[in-house]
């Protein structure tokens, strides 16, 4: 079976500097990872190269995914082929409705797929059940897009994109970051409707408490630039406890 | 030194062009001897160069070297394709005054009178030797060299009269059509609003395949009386290779609304120059102006606004996307009267640059008299920005439908302030043409 995402030997390089020294892992369908480790540890550097954000050279290794090769590949491309990141802080963008945008990137995806457009009636129906599930109010979909969201708000709208889509790759790049304790249920709550056995999951953080939410099959602990240590969900505890510190001496 | 030796070449020539014309201009005795009277006004300067202030970022005598021979009448082929054009407008239900290569095409437009509405063909006005202040139609208070070329020769246009009290159900719709190259078309209108009257106005300007290098000079006056309500969108979509040169004089009564909305896309070379006064108290004034440019077009939109009564309202909002090599140039004046207390006048450009040599001259100018105002300006210019890109394309949307749908939310707050649905629709639908021919 082709893994879903096979990350190999990866090394990555900002301006001059190099993040990732080779980093590997493999994620299947199903499944759910976490990553976990310091600030500066290279974990939305991971995130980003996956997404296809510019700025970072990738000087050696590679990322499939479904078996193909996906640094050869645009952005858009990556998102219509079932890639999706949920940003740690998403953009607003004053002048484009939710609605409008939500819209217009659906079927920027169907259509590169070679899928017929949604039909509006068909849309907006889906839209209002998967914002109701999430509880969000049909009139923040009239606003621009994450204008004058709250942080919950904000990752509200990352989940209800991740719904609309159903892509097979999800990464949530620190989804916990700014959220209080019952936005983060929701938000939560909202990944764990999407959990099925072909979609895997890839959950960022620096802490234990969204694993509480959102129950990983494998915790990687990243600390300069490559993985030092995978286990099970038991690792994430492991780590409330004893920190990072450990583990950056091991890289070092 | 005498004047006539400090012309040009150009200017020279251009004499025997309106000796030429001479003939197939409209109108004898008075208005002969304005237009006469005008062309020497014009004559003195030529086209406006860089030296004289007001044309400084557009010197018509770099841009356009020369003023094109007058457009031949059109025949019944080009009365055909106008038809075609005109009615692939999609403007909604409006009430259509075609002119064609400068020359009012009654068979393509509805002169239904009623409802306090009354038009005419300008050229019909002008020819009407039974009156007395026919030559005042090619006079007007602005001194400019264009208005006065524009005055010299002018062939046709409307005159539009909305009677006090009166709504008209669907917005008077001035369409404008080019059919062939290398020619110049010279038209003039004049509306007259009464009091307490409320009124669509539109005026489009568009060409066919054929018409290619031509010039359009238009100038359009505008009165309007108190207590009324004038809401004017301007759709601009001549050739890339042409040249649109416009001037709107407009003068605002008491307790009026005046809200303008314009949109550039096309011509290689173009102005809209407006020089609205507000002249009666209580006024509001809204201006929007849209600048979506390529290639080397040169648009220029400058307002000179002058507040000559008190407590007017005026708010002129300028937007400009530029790819390629286009230069935008936005010339904003302000003129406050002594009397015009509590005059309350902003302005504001912002200019998206989409292209490293894609440039934007903004030149804000505020004249005070009055003590007791709030004035000011302000401009932006800047690119798109590249983290909103790449949320968008991580979402799907391929890299020119995520600037396009950018570009569209900057242009947005300016399309929004067409309250008219059909004519936002309109304007919107040229907008999106813009974007779609960069794709």
């Amino acid at each position: 079976m082709t893994a879903l995402l096979e990350v190999k030997d990866l090394q990555v390089r900002v301006e001059d500097r190099e993040i990732l020294h080779g980093l590997t892992m493999t994620v299947n369908g199903g499944e759910v990872h976490a990553i976990m480790g310091p600030n500066g540890s290279g974990k939305s550097t991971l995130s980003h190269v996956i997404a296809g954000k510019p700025g970072y050279e990738v000087t050696g290794g590679e990322i499939l995914f479904k078996g193909e090769d996906l640094l050869e590949m645009d952005p858009d491309e990556r998102a219509a082929k079932g890639v999706f990141l949920a940003f740690q802080y998403p953009v607003e963008i004053p002048g484009v409705t939710t609605m409008n945008f939500l819209r217009t990137a659906v079927n920027a995806q169907r259509k590169a797929r070679g899928e017929s457009e949604y039909l509006v009636p068909d849309f907006l129906r889906k839209v209002r059940e998967v914002a109701a599930s999430l509880n969000i109010p049909m009139d923040m979909l009239k606003r621009g897009v994450n204008v004058g969201f709250s942080g919950g708000e904000k990752k509200r709208n990352e989940v209800l994109q991740m719904a609309l889509f159903q892509p097979s790759l999800c990464i949530l790049d620190e989804m916990d970051s700014g959220l209080d304790i019952d936005a983060l249920r929701i938000a939560a709550d909202g990944v764990n409707a999407l959990r099925s056995p072909d979609r895997a999951m890839v959950v960022i953080t620096h802490y234990q408490r969204l694993l509480n939410y959102i129950i990983p099959d494998h915790v990687h602990v990243m600390s300069n630039g490559r993985v030092v240590k995978s286990g099970g969900k038991e690792l994430a505890l492991e780590l409330e406890a004893t920190g990072y510190a450990q583990y950056e001496e091991v890289a070092a | 030194m005498n004047v006539a030796l400090a012309k040009t070449t150009t200017g020279a020539a251009l004499d025997g062009t309106f000796a030429a014309a001479r003939g197939r201009l409209p109108g004898v005795g008075t208005v002969a001897e304005t237009r006469q009277q005008a062309f020497d006004d014009f004559a003195r300067t030529g086209l406006p160069t860089r030296r004289i202030e007001e044309w400084k970022y557009t010197d018509l005598r770099n841009l356009l070297r020369d003023v094109a021979p007058l457009a031949p009448a059109p025949d019944q082929p080009a009365l055909a394709q106008a038809a075609r054009l005109v009615e692939g407008l999609g403007t909604g239900d409006t009430q259509k005054l075609v002119i064609v290569d400068g020359v009012f095409a009654a068979g393509l437009s509805d002169l239904t009178s009623g409802g306090g509405v009354t038009v005419h063909a300008l050229s019909a006005m002008l020819d009407d030797a039974t009156s007395a202040t026919r030559a005042d139609l090619l006079r007007s208070r602005i001194v400019d060299p264009m208005i006065a070329l524009n005055a010299a020769f002018a062939t046709d246009g409307m005159l539009i009269d909305i009677a006090d009290d009166a709504a008209p159900a669907r917005p008077l719709h001035v369409v404008h059509v080019a059919t062939r190259p290398s020619v110049a078309a010279f038209t003039r209108s004049l509306v007259r609003i009464g009091n307490r009257a409320r009124v669509t106005l539109v005026e489009s300007f568009v060409a066919t395949e054929a018409a290619k290098a031509y010039q359009a000079h238009d100038a359009v006056v505008i009165w309007i009386g108190d207590d009324s309500d004038l809401q004017h969108v301007r759709v601009m979509e001549d050739a890339g290779d042409a040249a649109n040169i416009a001037t709107a004089i407009v003068t605002v009564g008491a307790r009026t609304k005046f809200n303008t909305f314009s949109l550039t896309t096309g011509g290689g070379v173009s102005r809209y120059q407006s020089f609205i006064t507000m002249a009666g108290v209580d006024s509001e004034l809204s201006t929007n102006s849209v600048h979506l440019l390529r290639d080397k077009q040169h648009g220029d939109c400058t307002f000179v606004i002058d507040h000559a009564a008190p407590n007017c309202f005026s708010r002129e909002l300028f937007r400009a996307v530029l790819d390629d090599r286009a230069h935008s140039v936005f010339q904003g004046r302000i003129n406050v009267h002594q009397i015009a207390q509590k005059t309350d006048g902003k302005m504001m450009s912002r200019a998206l640059l989409l292209s490293d040599e894609a440039e934007i001259d903004n030149k804000p100018e505020l004249e005070i008299f009055a003590d007791d105002v709030q004035c000011g300006h302000g401009a932006t210019i800047g690119a798109l920005d590249d983290s909103l890109l790449f949320y968008l394309r991580a979402r799907g949307l391929p890299e020119k439908a995520a600037q396009a749908l950018l570009i569209q939310a900057f242009v947005g707050e300016a399309l929004e302030s067409i309250v008219n649905d059909d004519l936002r629709d309109v304007a919107i639908s040229a907008a999106e043409r813009w974007l779609e021919s960069r794709a």
